[in-house]
């Protein structure tokens, strides 16, 4: 098991044409993900990669029997691109373009609330479930099956993690990255929650940063779950200053609020172990995995 | 994108608030006498206008007489002589530092007689994924210190529409407002989320919206951020961003696509994540060093950047060595690396330099800055790569 997607996962890809949406589809083909076709509009009836392309989801829905869709379009467009696949109901959607606007993604979240769809990002990597299906831009080989659910707001930082996790013989069930975005999609309760639940999953990596208090929130999650699993986490920020957006729109600290200080607190009052270096997220992780297992 | 208190107002104006009449005056003060004839008072109000609060606490580098940035004025003849005395002046509040900020902007108002002061802002509440009002009696006032002392003195309200939001009557007996107060703040909230939408704001800030002694309300003060994300379909707003504001090398960095933070350390990083950028950073600081600076190259980073990026860690004095963390991912660590072996020899780069390479092409990398014959040193491990940045800093 795993969780959100798996090796029966129908992928399709919005921007199958461009630059990017063509790169990342060969290598999520060559991964072994079941990429059914792609979208970009004008270009429908045509193939590309050996693959289908439409001019709408709609169409790429009628066609295929696809479960996802994994959006690269430039971000003026992104907004559109996200509106069509929930027009057309698909049920997961990844959407790797950073820069969207914030209010964009207000409404946005209104619909996939009401839909109940697995929106994953934007501005974020995407997700894997290592040796089945890999939807997003995160390198496949560093990935390993196994038994760590990891869940990050970050990108290259989540790679650290899953390869430390790699390196010292745990693996990963599935990896999320949810996005450095204010307002996202599936947040880290919603990946925790299936996580908990996710029998092949032994353990948990969440990996967080500075800014708002959705670190926390999963903490208090984690205290109130009747599930119990080996936990460990990591909060990057530590010495960053106040008022300053560091790289993600997410990542500013406000007054008191969306310290590390705050956030690693909680987490260790919720029974997390917090990785003590970003070096040592694997570490801590095998350390509390021993602690129950063994 | 932060706005001036004079930027905004005009926008908040055109989305029919009550701001006070006014004139703005950018580098210089020609057109003073004529605009003063037209400016209603006494009292007229001369303030600064930089990107930092706490203005009217503030105090001039440069000073001509005890008060701040903001300064109320009741001889006419007064306000020409302090507007002047303010203009390429170097203001310092509690949000500047030390370093104050060159005032090259002045706004100055007709004055108003103030009954009572209220706090009214508009944010994204990223919990929640809503449009949010904070509302406070409290106003005038820094609102970070309310919210920690006097937490239930701030209502809070979500709105899931944007249009015509009809306000809790309750409100109006909490706020000890009249019927017609009450009416008149309802419309104002309704404008104010009109703007807000319209603009693309991240944040709308009022403080204070006052009832003057007349008992109407007034937008006394505003301060608008604007969502970057958005600038694209605001160009007109785009070019209001005052540059001087900006840190020139900040400035480069997002001109090039990388994200760069000057900071107070003496290792330069050069990281592609942000995530990674800041672990980086605090792994610094566990062995002991402060960073000198937060650099995230992107995820399409490429040689130009790469050097661009060694160019604007150069021109920071305090840097006494270097740490490149790299995981490779779309980004190919030996692309990167030829990056870096170019950017030393053009630039006679002398101080030490460590490299981390993992993930994507991270061998090819590795042998490419150990076969530069050029001092390098690469480390693959994180943890050692960051202790020998450390170490190399002071020799």
């Amino acid at each position: 098991m795993s969780i959100i997607i798996n090796k029966n996962t129908k992928v399709i890809c919005q921007g199958f044409t461009g630059s990017q949406g063509t790169y990342h589809s060969k290598q999520a083909i060559d991964y072994g993900t079941q990429m059914v076709g792609g979208v970009t509009p004008g270009k429908g009836g045509t193939t590309h990669l050996g693959l289908p392309v439409f001019n709408t989801v709609k169409e790429a829905k009628d066609y295929t029997q696809v479960d996802a869709t994994v959006i690269y379009v430039p971000a003026k467009f992104a907004t559109q691109a996200i509106h069509e696949a929930l027009d057309a109901n698909i049920k997961i959607i990844t959407c790797i373009t950073e820069g969207i606007p914030v209010l964009d993604m207000v409404e946005i979240k209104k619909r996939i609330i009401k839909q109940k769809t697995y929106f994953i990002g934007p501005n974020c990597p995407g997700l894997v479930t290592p040796g089945e299906c890999k939807i997003g831009i995160m390198p496949g080989f560093i990935h390993k099956p196994g038994k760590i659910g990891i869940v990050s707001r970050s990108g290259t930082l989540t790679y650290e993690a899953v390869w430390q996790t790699s390196q010292i013989g745990l693996g990963q069930t599935t990896c999320i990255g949810i996005g450095g975005d204010p307002v996202h999609g599936i947040n880290f309760i919603d990946c925790l929650d299936l996580f908990l639940k996710d029998e092949e999953t032994k353990g948990i990596l969440m990996i967080g940063e500075i800014g708002g208090t959705a670190e926390e929130d999963a903490a208090e999650f984690i205290l109130d779950s009747s599930i119990n699993k080996p936990m460990s986490a990591f909060i990057a920020g530590v010495s960053a200053p106040k008022g300053k957006r560091m790289g993600h729109a997410g990542a500013i600290i406000s007054g008191n609020k969306g310290t590390a200080e705050s956030k690693i607190e909680a987490l260790r009052k919720a029974n997390i172990a917090v990785a003590p270096s970003p070096a040592k997220m694997g570490e801590t992780m095998l350390v509390e995995m021993q602690k129950r297992y063994n | 994108m932060n706005l001036h208190e004079y930027q905004a107002k005009e926008i908040l104006k055109k989305f029919g608030l009550p701001v006070l009449r006014g004139k703005s005056y950018v580098n210089n003060l020609d057109s003073i006498e004529s605009d003063l004839i037209d400016l209603k008072g006494p009292p007229w109000v001369v303030k600064s206008q930089i990107h930092a609060g706490g203005r009217g606490a503030g105090y001039f580098k440069n000073s001509f007489n005890e008060k701040g940035g903001v300064q109320i004025i009741f001889e006419k003849n007064q306000v020409s002589n302090i507007a002047s005395s303010m203009m390429g002046n170097i203001l310092v509040t509690k949000q500047t530092g030390e370093q104050g900020k060159l005032v090259n902007r002045i706004f100055i108002e007709e004055g108003c007689d103030i009954d009572r002061e209220f706090y009214c802002s508009l944010l994204v509440d990223r919990t929640k994924s809503q449009l949010m009002m904070m509302l406070s009696t409290a106003g005038g006032v820094d609102i970070e210190e309310v919210a920690m002392l006097n937490p239930n003195k701030i209502i809070n309200i979500h709105f899931s529409s944007n249009k015509d939001i009809k306000l809790d009557e309750k409100l109006q007996q909490k706020l000890n407002i009249n019927k017609n107060q009450f009416d008149e703040l309802n419309s104002i909230i309704n404008k104010l989320l009109i703007a807000f939408n319209s603009i693309d704001a991240s944040t709308i800030e009022i403080n204070p919206l006052v009832l003057n002694k007349q008992g109407n309300f007034v937008l006394l003060d505003a301060k608008i951020s604007l969502d970057d994300n958005a600038l694209f379909r605001h160009p007109e707003l785009f070019e209001l961003k005052d540059l001087t504001e900006e840190d020139p090398l900040e400035l480069q960095a997002a001109q090039n696509d990388m994200n760069y933070v000057k900071l107070e350390g003496s290792i330069g990083c050069m990281v592609n994540g942000a995530g990674l950028a800041m672990a980086t950073m605090d792994i610094i600081k566990q062995y002991g060093e402060e960073p000198a600076n937060f650099l995230d190259l992107g995820g399409t980073a490429n040689k130009e950047r790469v050097i661009m990026g060694f160019k604007i860690i150069q021109s920071d004095p305090n840097v006494k060595s270097i740490l490149i963390n790299i995981f490779g991912g779309i980004i190919h660590c030996d692309m990167i690396a030829n990056g870096i072996v170019e950017a030393v020899k053009e630039l006679k780069f002398k101080l030490p330099l460590v490299v981390r390479f993992q993930g994507t092409n991270s061998n090819e990398g590795r042998d490419v800055i150990n076969n530069s014959v050029l001092g390098l040193i690469s480390i693959d491990d994180f943890a050692d790569a960051a202790k020998k940045a450390v170490e190399l800093s002071k020799v």
